[in-house]
């Protein structure tokens, strides 16, 4: 029967690895150790700016654990999305680290790099042949949307991976991915069950969160021609029906159907099951259902603008009263002032959080809810970040002076910084949530190899 | 009337990708699940609370699980010029505290 197992070192490249239990994992003779670089979640300026969460710090302290493992078994690695947003120079970061890693070390490696960056001209021909598609809750895009991103990478599925391995690869480090197609790909090329190879993915996509504790440490995952069977390689922790099916619902629009480059996997009907050594559950029953058209997802991301903020912390009785007041009032005051000198009010925009208040969940707050103190954030979004200043400097007096009642003396609120307001710098908005038709699961996707 | 977050076991907001969120209501039991199911938590109460058109909100019956779950379109992708919660990780307090109007029998 032919099966793969695969160490999922970590839910997150750089989160922390620990080697003990890492070790674990390798004592049960993986085939593969994977782990995933990447993530939209902390939003658009990675994107956008090619730019790495993690610090190159814990990337190598994790790689260099995944590497010596994977060398002293002569096992491949493979790493997706690098960089966070998953940027050429994510995978050149990447491939610099490893390369520290094998020198410093005296290890042997044939190393891959597989890129997913696409550049406006191929985009904007797709777009003219009509096979960009929207997803579901897409934002509208024009011919012009190609022009206003700085990145766009599309994710890859699991060919490239699958491709890279077969041309001799012992660590393969690439671009935007799917979380999944790290996992799957081995999986599929050995001839396990297409269906469990892409499911099991899911469930280790996020290490440890699988299990009943979540313990920050990696899953070891076994695919074979009927199913999967998972486990912790935390001790303590168990992956359980229930833990592991449970998994299905995190940050997933649709726990049931979960769609790849090649087609969707289609959970409504499995069957999970404890293990004797009860801490394994055994996954059966996951249906593939592979697409008529192969689709890569784009991701774009560029600046919309540039952002100032200010910080003011408000006990006043009167303005705790009513703070939505207070900021409707001072907003306007302001505006009619900076209208007056000159400013146009279409080039830039003011906006407040009352933390405290209704900073963080917005709108009407309890009748019974009285704060005894709260801070309020001012954004100033403007077309340059020396407008954005400007309006900035331009409210000052007023975040300090500003009455709620305009029958008693000026208050003072409370600035805690000097200068009170801060040039955040750019601010980035996500472009796209489409998909582009491609001929080829390797159309859109570059190889470079190199042995160290 | 009790409020959703004395009923369920948790609940749980997240962002799935940047341009969609989810809620998750994990039940101890069946019994709190089925009574949840019946109740007025529905798309039309997710709408209202946050914002959006019933229309647009999914529902999912996890009955393995006990969970229920809604996710909908964010309507300005995660990150944008106006953000107050980039995961969408604190909003869940809005539903955790709906009073849960059980279905007349």
């Amino acid at each position: 029967m032919n099966t793969c197992r695969i160490l999922m070192a970590i839910g997150g490249l750089g989160a922390g690895i620990d080697e003990n239990y890492f070790r674990l994992g390798l004592e049960v003779k993986p085939d593969l150790i994977a782990a995933d670089a990447g993530s939209t979640d902390s939003g658009p300026a990675y994107l956008a700016n090619a730019m790495c969460k993690t610090s190159r710090h814990m990337l190598k302290h994790d790689l260099e654990i995944m590497v010596k493992g994977s060398r002293e078994l002569d096992i491949p690695v493979f790493i997706g999305s690098c960089g966070t947003c998953g940027s050429d120079n994510g995978v050149e970061e990447a491939y610099e680290i490893v390369t520290e890693i094998l020198k410093e070390n005296g290890y042997h490696a044939k190393i891959a790099k597989v890129y997913s960056e696409v550049g406006k001209d191929v985009l904007k021909k797709k777009y003219s042949e009509g096979k960009i598609h929207p997803l579901e809750g897409a934002p509208g895009i024009s011919e012009k949307t190609f022009d206003e991103f700085e990145h766009a990478v599309v994710l890859m599925g699991a060919e490239p991976f699958i491709k890279a391995y077969e041309e001799g690869a012992d660590i393969v480090l690439c671009g935007r991915a799917t979380d999944t197609a790290i996992v799957a790909a081995l999986p599929i090329l050995r001839g396990c069950n297409v269906a469990a190879a892409w499911h099991g993915a899911k469930t280790v996509e996020c290490g440890s969160q699988c299990c009943d504790v979540e313990t920050g440490m990696g899953v070891f995952l076994e695919v074979d021609e009927e199913g999967f069977n998972v486990r912790p390689l935390n001790p303590e922790a168990h992956c359980t029906p229930y833990s592991v099916a449970a998994h299905l619902v995190y940050e997933n629009v649709d726990p049931y159907v979960l769609t790849e480059p090649s087609g969707r996997i289609l959970t409504k009907d499995c069957v999970y099951t404890q293990l004797p050594d009860g801490v394994t559950t055994r996954v059966t029953g996951t249906r593939f259902e592979h697409a008529q058209q192969y689709t890569n997802k784009l991701e774009a991301a560029g600046i919309v603008g540039y952002q100032n903020i200010s910080l003011v912390g408000c006990a006043d009785p009167d303005l705790l009263k009513d703070p939505e007041t207070w900021i409707k009032g001072i907003t306007a005051y302001g505006m009619k002032n900076m209208t007056k000198s000159g400013l146009d009010p279409n080039d830039y925009r003011i906006s407040f959080k009352a933390y405290g208040y209704n900073g963080l969940l917005p709108g009407k707050v309890p009748d019974d809810f009285h704060p005894r103190e709260i801070l309020m954030l001012m954004t100033v979004t403007a077309k340059t970040q020396e407008l954005a200043k400007t309006v900035a400097k331009s409210m000052q007096p007023l975040l300090l002076h500003f009455p709620a009642n305009w029958n008693e003396q000026l208050p003072s609120f409370a600035f805690p910084f000097s200068p009170a307001d801060c040039d955040r710098g750019p601010c980035y908005e996500f472009k796209f949530h489409h998909v582009i038709d491609v001929d080829d699961p390797l159309e859109l996707i570059r190889f470079a190899y190199a042995e160290v | 009337m009790a409020k959703l977050k004395d009923i369920a076991r948790y609940v749980r907001s997240k962002n799935a990708g940047p341009f969609w969120v989810t809620i998750d209501i994990f039940f101890k039991d069946k019994e709190s699940y089925e009574m949840v199911k019946h109740s007025n938590i529905q798309e039309e109460l997710v709408a209202e609370l946050y914002g959006t058109r019933p229309e647009l909100v999914k529902k999912f019956y996890c009955e393995n699980i006990n969970v229920i779950k809604f996710s909908w379109p964010r309507g300005r992708a995660s990150g944008n010029a106006d953000e107050y919660d980039m995961h969408f990780g604190q909003q869940y307090v809005f539903l955790a505290n709906a009073e849960v109007e059980e279905a007349k029998t």
